[in-house]
């Protein structure tokens, strides 16, 4: 798959999902079906509010201390016969996965889903050196085959349909008997269970991402579905853990209390079916597991991250509660986000990692309607951090010259109140006058942007100052 | 490695990185103290009531969380029932009456001969065997999971590669809370130190990925049975 990076064409990127017929019939499913489980799920547990505090907690706690974290992890996972290797950026962690992968003479390897993969652009490197990566996560797999980026963090094939699939399936499995009905998902998942059974068995590395790091023990956990990231680490040669810097968590009690809130904010299940604690190879006496582990502890911009008003950000354990709550990406997908982060987590992530100058785009991609911060598993203020960057954006003189201008001219007014007073008043009365027939414009001079797509609502009285002034009197004449 | 001399630069970067940015230089005797006591404290956190059951109800909650996964349970009076549960779940699922298992000693010690249709085989999975048989290390009563370690006694691949997992749980063994489990694996196997490979198990493998229809056995087993052996001495819980 190809990550080059389209976040600043995401108002192109945006139209064109927007007009694509089977992509909005996927992206219709996407609210009903999270929405109501993570719901569910939190209203089972009557504890749910009160560990969403304790995750936000353990992560404060642990980013505040994440040097001395990282050494413990690197102690101990050395101790259990684990190799650690730190990269500065995408480069050297795929040539640190290269050169594992190269001593072993691996010709294929197995990959769980790992979004540090996406992010380092891993398979098109490991392809370029002569290497097979496959895919093993369902999702993964179907969009590996299409060539295709992950649309969302948690179901990266969540903007295909199974008619999609089925032909993608006929068209790649070409050695089995055409004839063969497809038409059901339990057809499509039993033939790439056949499939990759084959992939597993014959893989020489197994690279999965890790959802945490476990100081206190030097432990990677995974936490999978499907098992395929199991089969990934258990069978091979090798196992290659990829991670960010902020994976990490200090105690097995610390990552069990953020498990109670993964998997609910995530899928709405009480606990994701295979929770998978790896620590170091395979031991002298066992009779399975890979015969070496070694972790790959990626920064890429997130050191940064720690100094300034992202830390926050820093939080994340990768639910996509956010975007499966965001009515933008439901409407546009996250492929429009055009990176490997869609959604509000992507939103704030996106310009810490690829730069705000590329980025800009996705941070005003939101109606601020603050639902990612509700659901936010360990309360980042996602609505903030946007602002955050919408602020920046304009400081770096990065905001398009027209809204420049509109802003600098309404700043004009604002700021002379006794200009803005009366200039308001009366355009509010023209706008009042004017609109009176049908109590709405459905064209506007200078707001085309909002017209184009909604009508416009007539204003029915004064100005908001006018009606607060006149409600502030009438309340102290009523005294 | 090779790339060792340029790893061991890239570590001394990100650890220069992330300090400056913290405004820290790793050696202030309060932070270090403040990691110390976190990794031997180990603090709880939050524990769900749901999960501080008196005994009966715990193994309640234990069952009714195992098949809400979409797992089967049964529950028998002692582990000499064992065999002829597993010869029971085969022949009602037409499945060959044959089981590979782990040299456990808790397996190893089970009056197998009660069943002679049954083939027994030990050892670990190369993926041709259609059922697996292992013992948890602890089931846990809150979102009815079960725990396997890793090891020559119980072979990760049993968990994986055969198409039905049926696994003995000791219903001394069912805890109600996660944090019990790891006060159990410190006691066997020292603090900080763990097996391999720690599985939680809730429920067969799924995956929802085409078009969030929810289908069981995607790569992992696509049934998982559990057979709860004994009862809970009361007040243990």
């Amino acid at each position: 798959m190809s990550v080059h990076i389209t976040s600043p064409d995401f108002k192109a990127n945006a139209r064109k999902a927007l007009a694509d017929a089977p992509l909005q019939q996927a992206l219709a499913k996407v609210g009903p079906g999270f929405i109501g489980k993570r719901a569910a799920a939190a209203d089972k547990l009557p504890e749910f509010k009160a560990l969403r505090d304790s995750a936000r907690d353990i992560k404060n706690h642990t980013l505040a201390h994440l040097d001395l974290y990282l050494e413990r992890f690197e102690t101990k996972a050395r101790a259990a016969g684990g190799h650690v290797h730190f990269a500065v950026d995408a480069a050297q962690a795929r040539d640190i996965v290269l050169d594992i992968c190269r001593q072993l003479g691996a010709k294929t390897v197995t990959k769980g889903k790992s979004m540090i993969s996406e992010e380092i652009a891993l398979n098109d490197h490991l392809e370029a050196n002569g290497i097979e990566p496959v895919e093993t996560d369902l999702g993964e797999y179907l969009i590996q085959i299409r060539g295709e980026g992950p649309s969302h963090i948690i179901a990266p094939a969540i903007h295909l349909n199974k008619e999609q699939v089925e032909a993608d399936f006929r068209r790649v499995h070409a050695d089995l008997p055409p004839e063969r009905n497809l038409s059901e998902p339990t057809a499509l998942l039993a033939e790439a269970r056949g499939k990759l059974r084959e992939r597993f068995l014959a893989a020489d590395v197994g690279i999965t991402g890790a959802n945490f790091l476990v100081a206190e023990t030097g432990t990677s956990i995974i936490v999978t579905n499907e098992g395929n990231g199991d089969l990934t680490q258990t069978l091979p040669k090798a196992h290659i853990v990829l991670a960010s810097l902020e994976k990490l968590v200090p105690t097995l009690e610390d990552v069990s209390q953020l498990l109670r809130v993964l998997a609910r904010s995530a899928t709405g299940q009480e606990m994701s079916v295979y929770t998978t604690f790896s620590t170091g190879p395979r031991r002298a006496d066992d009779l399975d597991g890979p015969g070496e582990y070694h972790v790959v502890i990626l920064d890429n911009g997130r050191s940064g991250m720690l100094a300034g008003q992202f830390r926050e950000m820093l939080r994340c354990i990768r639910c996509g509660a956010c975007m499966n709550h965001c009515p933008v990406y439901h409407a546009v997908g996250g492929h429009a986000y055009g990176w490997v982060y869609p959604g509000p987590m992507g939103a704030v992530l996106t310009p810490s990692l690829i730069g705000i100058e590329k980025g800009r785009n996705l941070p005003n991609a939101s109606t601020f309607c603050g639902r990612c911060e509700q659901v936010c598993p360990v309360r980042i203020p996602l609505p903030k951090l946007m602002r955050n960057w919408r602020e920046k954006e304009f400081e770096r003189h990065l905001t398009p010259a027209t809204q420049r201008y509109g802003l600098a001219f309404w700043a004009f007014f604002a700021r002379r109140g006794w200009l803005y007073r009366p200039a308001t008043r009366a355009a509010m009365a023209v706008l009042a006058l004017a609109g009176k027939a049908r109590g709405r414009f459905s064209k506007l001079p200078l707001a085309g942007g909002w017209t184009q797509y909604r009508e416009f609502p007539a204003p029915e009285g004064g100005t908001f100052q006018a009606q607060w002034a006149a409600r502030t009197s009438a309340q102290k004449s009523a005294r | 490695m090779t790339s060792s001399s340029s790893d061991h630069s890239s570590r001394d970067v990100v650890f220069a990185s992330v300090r400056r940015a913290l405004g820290v230089n790793g050696a202030e005797a309060p932070r270090r103290q403040a990691v110390a006591d976190r990794i031997a404290g180990h603090p709880e956190g939050v524990i769900p009531a749901r999960a501080q059951l008196p005994a009966d109800e715990q193994i309640a909650l234990f069952k009714a969380m195992v098949e809400a996964a979409a797992a089967t349970l049964v529950h028998l009076p002692d582990a000499a029932a064992v065999p002829g549960a597993v010869a029971a779940y085969l022949r009602a699922r037409n499945l060959p009456m044959s089981i590979l298992r782990g040299a456990d000693p808790r397996l190893a010690g089970l009056p197998w001969q009660d069943e002679p249709a049954l083939d027994v085989w030990i050892g670990p999975s190369d993926g041709r065997q259609l059922a697996g048989l292992s013992h948890a290390f602890a089931g846990i009563a809150e979102s009815g999971t079960v725990v396997m370690l890793s090891g020559p006694d119980n072979p990760s691949t049993l968990n994986l590669l055969p198409d039905h997992h049926l696994v003995v749980v000791d219903a001394r063994d069912v805890t109600g809370t996660y944090e019990e489990v790891w006060t159990r694996i410190r006691a066997a196997y020292g603090p900080g130190t763990l097996p391999r490979t720690v599985n939680w198990i809730t429920g067969p493998s799924r995956s929802a990925d085409i078009e969030q229809t929810l289908l069981l056995g995607a790569h992992g087993p696509r049934s998982l049975h559990v057979l709860l052996v004994g009862e809970m001495p009361a007040g243990e819980a």
